[in-house]
């Protein structure tokens, strides 16, 4: 009996251990199952939510879609320059996240401005420079009103809006969403709070390491 | 008999530091409590309207949000800095040897004695030490803003 206790706690510790190595991030948004035909037999796929084909205007007016970002794993944030509230401290935590990966090729950021109007090319040039981001591994990006709007709400999921009383003239949250390689979702941190900026980090790790050892 | 002294003696010398100590809280006088509080409340109200933008140690943001470290600046903009906090600031500034032209947004909201607390403790952290600036004295300087 004793010796069933000892195995079994071994084994524990095994699995333990090996779950640990193949530590997975989560799939996150929506997903459907479908039903696919391999080699004659009918298979059930699930089919993750991605990021759609989208085209802006970058820092350095240049245009930038998704192309740009195959082959990456990159974070997303929605910001305005002139943003009085929590983009300072959003930004303060994403250049730990800049300075961490920079001119690693397989890791890029993006900030979308939810200020069309005020924040053209030269200004966020002029705000990127002065957060001495160099390059366009932190892309800083320009659209209509309604491609960034969908953009953040259904498929970054992340909230957005103009709103005349709040201090700027918008109000957004505060999420960096991590997307993988292949488009998916696959983690959403508070850019406000050092502690989940961290996990972020820590999770951008776990990512990269995913597709180095090729286990998708 | 001795070593009894001796084991004492520890506990003793904290009897009297403890004794000293509170000689010297009792002996604060109204000026230095003023400060204390102005400057207790003025941390949480920084913490609370500043914090975000010019960081929890004063550094600010980079080229984007000056720091609160120049203790030179804050010495010299000493009858200004309530007007700055409640009505914010559009000018290009020298800080540190650098210059800042992002807009500062208003504070409309915050009454005359919380800018004082405001004040009071930006001028004697993040390397200042200017002493209390109290309510009176954040009365008079606002009273002078030039919009």
């Amino acid at each position: 009996m004793k010796f069933l206790y000892l195995s079994a706690s071994v084994l524990l510790l095994f699995s333990a251990c090996s779950s640990k190595e193949s530590k997975k991030l989560p799939i996150l948004g929506n997903r459907e199952a479908v039903e696919k035909t391999v080699d004659g037999k009918t298979v059930v796929d699930t089919v993750y939510q991605t990021i759609p084909e989208f085209s802006f205007v970058n820092q350095d007016s240049n245009i930038v879609t998704d192309k740009t970002f195959e082959g990456k794993i990159y974070v997303v944030d929605f910001f305005f320059t002139t943003c009085p509230s929590i983009c300072p401290v959003m930004h303060r935590n994403m250049l730990k996240v800049y300075e961490k990966y920079k001119g690693n090729p397989d890791v890029m950021i993006a900030s979308h401005t939810i200020d069309y109007k005020h924040d053209t090319p030269a200004k966020l040039k002029e705000y990127a420079t002065k957060m001495g981001v160099e390059g366009t591994q932190w892309e800083f990006l320009r659209g209509s009103r309604d491609s960034v709007y969908t953009l953040a709400e259904k498929h970054y999921l992340v909230a957005v809006g103009e709103d005349k009383n709040a201090p700027g003239g918008y109000v957004h949250q505060g999420w960096f969403v991590l997307v993988d390689k292949d488009k998916r979702l696959r983690g959403a941190y508070d850019g406000t709070q050092a502690d989940q900026v961290d996990k972020l980090m820590a999770d951008m790790d776990v990512l990269l390491d995913e597709y180095r050892n090729g286990n998708k | 008999m001795n070593t009894g002294m001796e084991t004492n003696s520890p506990f003793r010398s904290l009897a009297v530091l403890v004794m000293f100590a509170f000689g010297l809280a009792s002996c604060q006088n109204e000026k230095d409590l003023d400060y204390a509080r102005y400057y207790t409340n003025g941390k949480q109200l920084y913490d609370a309207n500043c914090l975000n933008c010019h960081a929890s140690d004063g550094a600010g943001l980079r080229g984007l949000i000056p720091p609160l470290s120049d203790t030179l600046f804050l010495r010299k903009n000493r009858d200004r800095l309530a007007c700055i906090i409640k009505h914010g600031m559009n000018e290009k500034i020298q800080v540190n040897g650098k210059e800042y032209d992002q807009l500062m947004p208003a504070n409309e909201q915050l009454p005359d004695i919380d800018i004082a607390a405001i004040v009071t403790y930006i001028t004697n952290s993040f390397g200042n030490d200017q002493g209390l600036y109290d309510q009176e004295e954040a009365s008079r300087d606002l009273k002078k803003c030039v919009e």
